[in-house]
């Protein structure tokens, strides 16, 4: 092989190598800049209707009046409720399942179970919650059923997310425990639960607020798209924040539009608090792990 | 407290752990009651061949046809549009963070990509209308204010981290030995990356596409906001089309009472829905055990 030849093929070598760097960092980039648009023209359509007035109205017919309190108040409420049905439920399947489950047949299946009800898309939650809570069980659209059609959404990513944080707690620390005498639920309950908290704490952070941006499960379940009130009790009829923006959203005047923004600036500052908390405590997790 | 005390309330403990843990079948139980009664229901009034073959769509209106083939399509196009824009992209994006970039731009690139993912859809269906729709039709002749193209590339950039994430995990798990025979054999890195990293990652790769569609599938918010609520039987990017999912909101916003026909139609196209990305579903599983198989 002659030396110029040597050159040119080292030349191309290098040449696809950089390229395929060059392309990976481009398309990276670009994504990244499909977030930056995204929050940019959000922030730039909606940041002007944020007012006190915006946050403590109720929804009118004339977009300049019309504000998200019953929306606000719906979302919190239906989390709240979410996460007191939710929590419990499921930290201790996760417990059972890392800590007592074992490999039995029943606990593979019930793995199995949870992992594909975990794909499951959270419109057909709706049509369970709208079958079952709402009409069966006669619930009507009450801020129960909604909370509990959310609540069985968020199971699956509350399980995994628990039983995640009990598999980092070293097993020395149980050991330990039973060396003392403890039983298992004493190790449980005293060691590994306390252990593993910041880490169960992120998990059920991050799944509760996938819940509160979930719109189309409760549509399904026949949330209403206008109420001037708050809900007074778990029976009262309710709407959310991302549904007052979805019916915005779909309204044809360009002033509703802004409005949906500005609810949108919200629904995302809402998030960014509990994300944030999220990453704090996970921070936490890890100087003490480390 | 007593030895045989504290084994009682041991024991009693363990049965309510197992209790709700076994809860979660009850749930997918549910799922498929719920969906198979409504369903049935349906078909003893609709014939099933007549439900899953018709290219008319018009539940709602005076004359009534059951024909689910324009919701389908209208589903494939909008999911096949997300695809050609996630897929590639993904992968790239994957490749890019697991054989070139250094561990402090991983460690950035990485959450921030998936932020993408953790926006609540409602948003992006905002985006999808106010932002993307009006930028396309300054340069696509003939589109309309809804269509599927628009919701279609949206519903990509949400999907991406999951193909990003995911196949960017497969990427890693392929061990070094494979990459160092490779560049002992002088390869660079491009190749190695293209011509041994991906094809060994592949089942890991295939699993996270294969999830991605099913996301894109059971996608709501975006195509019900920005696709339209038109069923037409077309692949045409450009006009407005009704995703199986946008139609069950359609329905929902509505006030339609229990137990009519109507009504059923929504479980019908449900468990059509529920049918689809569980299979999808299983499939990714079974590709990702094949994978965790051959690197474990």
């Amino acid at each position: 092989m002659s030396a110029e030849m040597d050159a040119r093929t080292r030349f191309s070598r290098l040449l696809g190598d950089r390229l395929l760097a060059l392309f990976g960092l481009l398309v990276t980039l670009l994504a990244l800049t499909a977030l930056g648009a995204l929050i940019f023209d959000v922030a730039r359509d909606g940041i002007g209707r944020l007012s006190w007035e915006f946050l403590t109205s109720y929804p009118s017919r004339r977009p300049e009046e019309a504000g998200i309190l019953a929306a606000l108040a719906g979302s919190l409420f239906v989390i709240g409720l979410t996460a007191v049905i939710a929590i419990p439920l499921g930290v201790s399947a996760a417990i059972y399942l890392e800590e007592y489950g074992g490999k039995g047949r029943i606990s593979r299946l019930i793995e199995i179970n949870i992992s594909n009800l975990a794909g499951v898309p959270s419109i057909i939650y709706g049509l369970l919650g709208l079958g079952l809570f709402v009409r069966i069980m006669g619930m009507d659209r009450s801020v129960l059923a909604g909370a509990s059609t959310l609540a069985l959404l968020a199971l699956p990513v509350i399980i995994l997310a628990t039983r995640e944080a009990l598999r980092a707690v070293p097993k020395t620390l149980r050991e330990a425990s039973y060396a003392l005498g403890a039983t298992k639920w004493q190790t449980v309950w005293h060691q590994v639960l306390p252990a593993a908290m910041p880490g169960v704490l992120t998990g059920l952070i991050l799944a509760l607020s996938r819940s509160i941006g979930e719109t189309a499960p409760l549509i399904t379940i026949g949330a209403l798209t206008y109420v001037p009130f708050a809900p007074k009790d778990i029976w009262s009829p309710f709407t959310v924040l991302p549904i007052q923006i979805f019916n915005w959203v779909s309204r044809p005047q360009a002033a509703f539009g802004e409005n949906a923004a500005a609810g949108i600036v919200v629904l995302l500052a809402m998030l960014l608090v509990m994300n944030a908390v999220a990453i704090v405590l996970r921070d936490r997790f890890q100087r003490h792990a480390g | 407290m007593t030895n045989r005390t504290r084994h009682a309330i041991e024991f009693l403990i363990e049965r309510s752990l197992f209790l709700c843990a076994a809860f979660s079948i009850l749930v997918t139980a549910g799922i498929v009651f719920v969906l198979l009664w409504e369903t049935t229901a349906f078909l003893r009034e609709v014939p099933i061949n007549k439900f899953l073959f018709g290219t008319v769509w018009t539940p709602l209106f005076f004359d009534k046809q059951f024909g689910v083939l324009p919701l389908v399509t209208g589903t494939l196009l909008a999911s096949a549009i997300a695809m050609v824009v996630a897929l590639p992209a993904g992968l790239l994006i994957a490749i890019y963070l697991s054989e070139y970039a250094t561990r402090k731009v991983r460690r950035i690139v990485r959450p921030t990509l998936e932020i993408l993912a953790g926006v609540p859809t409602v948003v992006y269906g905002y985006f999808a209308l106010q932002f993307v729709t009006p930028l396309l039709q300054s340069f696509v002749p003939g589109l309309a204010g809804f269509n599927a193209l628009s919701p279609g590339i949206v519903m990509g950039i949400m999907i991406l981290p999951l193909v990003s994430s995911l196949s960017e995990d497969a990427l890693r798990s392929v061990p070094n030995g494979l990459r160092e025979g490779a560049y002992a054999l002088g390869a660079t890195r491009m190749q190695t990356s293209l011509r041994v990293v991906v094809p060994a990652a592949f089942s890991g790769i295939s699993a996270a596409i294969v999830l991605a569609a099913s996301r894109a599938i059971g996608e709501t918010m975006i195509v019900a906001i920005a696709a339209g609520q038109q069923p037409r039987l077309t692949l045409d990017p450009r006009v407005p089309v009704e995703t199986m999912t946008a139609y069950i909101v359609q329905v929902s916003l509505g006030d339609t009472p229990g137990g009519t026909l109507e009504y059923r139609t929504i479980f019908a196209v449900g468990m059509l829905l529920f049918i689809s990305t569980f299979i999808l579903n299983l499939i990714s599983n079974w590709l990702r055990e094949r994978f965790r198989e051959e690197y474990a």
